[in-house]
Parts: structure tokens; C-alpha cells; sequence
């Protein structure tokens, strides 16, 4: 066979740069080449860029992992998974640990997307922005009007929506409003404590769509991850949980809006019906 | 820890790299591969029908990279693989500045950029690209024709052929 005269095909020529040709293709086009400075130029050149993006980015293998991505490459330890009450204690102390850190997110397994919901969370956050410093207007619907309120949400977020009741805890429900989310409505339930200071309750349908859980690829009974955001002097504390992602969000310290979490995690979980079997 | 256990594990370092030479930032990539390895669990019980671990993993990397970068802009029109390229005037001088690698990947497109980099990077067979990205060999082969040639001019500082997007 005449080299000079074998055409080479841009595929050859690329599998000829990345050795995936059998060995005796591979050398009547090396044989080929050699007449052809063109394409020769052309293989020096892919070559090279093979060469320099390893330079490049192989530095990445030999780096720490970070904490989170860590935790992610881990097995699921078996008890978390299981009830949502050892899930609640778990989620807070590993949640307490990454407190503080800006855009740490708790290092435990996620339900969903860690994207998704992060988003969900700055959402949550932005609202409560825009609404707690309110004074005249702060809610659509007042508490003193909660029948009607719970009836509106209900009916356009497609779920029941029933505020908890935080008056243990101090605060006091001012009302709620419906917001845009990312897809559709979202609840916006605001609470007040004596000293006038404002936590929201921040309540989507769209979260879920995007877990794994909810697209039925685990099944079953889906686990909550407590997580911790900071935006500035807000914290935000959300979860996912079924097809619902919740967001509690407050210039409050960890050990309060914990306790808040908590109670709102137990009322909601008193009042939804046993999953269908 | 079973053997599966470490297997994932084992591969969290590549992931990474990928990640990061497709994402462009450390923190976007490792989102990226924690989204990854929490969506591997969630789907945990199908490993064991997984012969090519590393190509589900890059697979389940690809969706949600595909899904993120997409879902935050605005829509556009996709130009498929068949869409005629087209020759732009050269640049005053006849040069554009040259680029250094970082810069010229990120002006590739993302359907090009996966490929060049699952080459380059992880020295994936080409049957093994098409069945992680779920697209025909014959794709495979177009794009990183097209990505590597596009490099190659942008890192040259060539006037290259560009579909529909003026590089200055």
C-alpha cells in the first residue's frame, strides 16, 4: 500500500492523537504523516493541547478534598436515613458545625439537589429581605384573618398551608403573603417577636420536584437534611422534605432559630397524613 | 465501608478535575461534584447493573452540569452539529490576542469542551464517550474535530471559523 496514496479520515486522524487505532492502522498513518506536514502540524498540535490541559488541571487530583465533597462521597450511616426524629438530631448538630461559614452548607447528605435548594434557600432569604422591614404593609393576609389565609394558600400552593404556631417560642404569627417562586407560588408566613424583631417561614412546592426522593429513584420514606445558610446578618435554615422545601429565615442566633426549626419541623410532621402505602 | 463504598470514593479525585476544567471555578465545580455524588447515592442501588463505573459517574456529571448551566439563562437557540459554520472577517490586524488555555476552553462551546476534555483528561475511548454523553459516535467524533480545531485558533490567536459569535 502506497501511504502517500491512503486517505486518512478526520476521525483516524484524532483516534491517530489519542492512540485508538489498532496498532498497525496506527502506523501506516504515522508512515502517512511524514508526507504531510499540514496534518502533521495539526497532530503536534492536539498534542500539545492534551499535554497542556493535563498541566493544567492533573494539579486538582493531588488537592485536599474539601470537607462537603468528602462527606458526599460517603455512605449514608444506616440510622440517618431512617426516622426523621433521629434525622431532625443529627441534621442540627452536624449543621451546628458548619455554622457561621458563608456558603458552607451542612455536610450531611442532601435530599435534592445542593444547587437547587441553595437556590431555594437565597430566594427565601431575598424575601424575607424585601418584606420584614415592613412596617405598615408586611403581610397580605393578617392573623387576625388566619382562616382565609390558610384557605387562599391552601388552595394556590395546591397543599394544605397551615402556619405553625410559635408563641411558645416568642414569636407571634403577623400573617403571610403569596410570593413568585422559581416556577410558581411560593407561602411567605411572617411571625414578630416582643421586641418587634421578624422570622418568615418560606414554603415551596417546586423543591421537591428536583430530589431524588421525590422523582421515586429511592422510594420509600425520603430522609430531611437540615441545612444552614448566612446571608449577611440573616440566617436561614432550610429543608426538604417530600415535594416541599422549607426556609425559615431571621436576624436570630443559631441556638434560636434551632429551636424554632425544630418546632416547626414537629407541627408539621404532627399534622401530615400518613404517607399513602 | 464495602467495596463499593471506596470505588466511590476512588473516583472523587478525577471527578474534581473534570469538574473544575468544566465548571471553571473551584467552587461551582465542587457543587458540581457533591450534587454528583449525592445524586450516585441516591441512585446506590443500581451499582451493582453499573459495569463502567467512571462513565454512570461522568454521565450523572454531564446532567446536571447540562441541567445547571441552562436552567439560569436565558433560552437560546441550539445550533446542531449540522449547522454550516461560518467564516468571520478577520480581526484588525488579522489577529485576535492569544488566548491562554483557560480563556480559549471557556469560549468553547459546552458540547465541544465535554468531549475535549474527556479525551484529554480521562483518555476516554471515543464508544465510551458516546454512551456517558448518550449521543452517537459519529457526534463524538464531529465535536472534537471542531473543539480541538477551535483551540487550536484560539490559542493560536487566529481569526477561526466561529458559528455566529464574534470573538474580539
Amino acid at each position: 500500500m502506497n501511504p502517500i496514496n491512503d486517505p486518512i479520515t478526520e476521525a483516524e486522524l484524532h483516534a491517530f492523537v489519542d492512540g485508538q487505532l489498532t496498532p498497525e492502522r496506527h502506523r501506516e498513518i504515522d508512515a502517512t504523516l511524514a508526507q504531510r506536514p499540514e496534518e502533521a502540524l495539526r497532530v503536534q498540535a492536539y498534542r500539545d493541547q492534551k499535554r497542556e490541559l493535563r498541566a493544567l488541571f492533573d494539579p486538582v487530583l493531588d488537592e485536599p478534598l474539601p470537607q462537603r465533597v468528602l462527606a458526599a462521597a460517603r455512605p449514608r450511616a444506616p440510622w440517618y436515613a431512617q426516622r426523621w426524629v433521629a434525622g431532625v438530631a443529627i441534621a442540627l448538630l452536624s449543621g451546628a458545625a458548619g455554622w457561621g461559614l458563608r456558603g458552607a452548607w451542612s455536610t450531611t447528605s442532601a435530599t435534592g439537589s445542593a444547587l437547587a435548594t441553595a437556590r431555594f434557600a437565597q430566594r427565601a432569604a431575598v424575601a424575607h429581605a424585601v418584606y420584614s422591614p415592613e412596617q405598615r404593609r408586611p403581610v397580605e393576609v393578617d392573623a387576625a384573618h388566619e382562616d382565609q389565609l390558610v384557605t387562599w394558600l391552601s388552595k394556590r400552593m395546591g397543599a394544605p398551608m397551615k402556619p405553625p404556631h410559635l408563641q411558645a417560642l416568642g414569636y407571634a404569627l403577623e400573617g403571610g403573603r403569596l410570593l413568585p417562586g422559581g416556577q410558581g407560588p411560593v407561602a411567605q408566613f411572617m411571625y414578630r417577636d416582643a421586641g418587634g424583631r421578624r422570622l418568615t417561614l418560606y414554603v415551596s412546592n417546586e423543591i421537591g420536584d428536583l430530589s431524588p426522593a421525590a422523582s421515586g429513584v429511592r422510594g420509600g420514606n425520603p430522609e430531611t437534611a437540615f441545612r444552614f445558610a448566612r446571608e449577611g446578618q440573616l440566617n436561614v435554615f432550610y429543608w426538604v422534605e417530600g415535594r416541599f422545601g422549607y426556609a425559615i429565615s431571621a436576624d436570630a442566633d443559631k441556638p434560636a432559630l434551632t429551636d424554632v426549626a425544630s418546632e416547626v419541623y414537629r407541627q408539621l410532621a404532627a399534622a401530615a397524613p400518613e404517607p399513602a402505602r | 465501608m464495602t467495596p463499593d463504598d471506596q470505588q466511590l470514593l476512588s473516583w472523587v479525585p478525577r471527578l474534581r478535575r473534570y469538574a473544575r476544567a468544566l465548571a471553571g471555578n473551584r467552587d461551582d465545580a465542587d457543587d458540581l461534584v457533591q450534587d454528583t455524588l449525592e445524586r450516585a447515592w441516591a441512585k446506590s442501588a443500581l451499582w451493582r447493573g453499573v459495569a463502567d463505573m467512571r462513565g454512570w459517574l461522568f454521565g450523572i456529571m454531564h446532567n446536571l452540569h447540562v441541567d445547571g448551566v441552562r436552567r439560569p439563562r436565558v433560552a437560546t437557540q441550539v445550533l446542531d452539529d449540522d449547522t454550516p459554520e461560518v467564516a468571520m472577517a478577520p480581526a484588525q490586524g488579522d489577529r485576535l490576542a492569544v488566548l491562554d488555555l483557560q480563556a480559549a476552553l471557556d469560549l468553547l462551546p459546552l458540547e465541544q469542551k465535554e468531549i475535549v476534555l474527556l479525551v484529554a483528561l480521562e483518555d476516554m475511548a471515543y464508544a465510551d464517550i458516546a454512551k456517558t454523553l448518550g449521543i452517537p459516535i459519529g457526534t463524538v467524533m464531529s465535536r472534537l474535530s471542531r473543539g480541538r480545531e477551535r483551540l487550536r485558533a484560539l490559542m493560536d490567536g487566529r481569526a477561526e471559523p466561529v458559528r455566529l459569535k464574534v470573538v474580539k
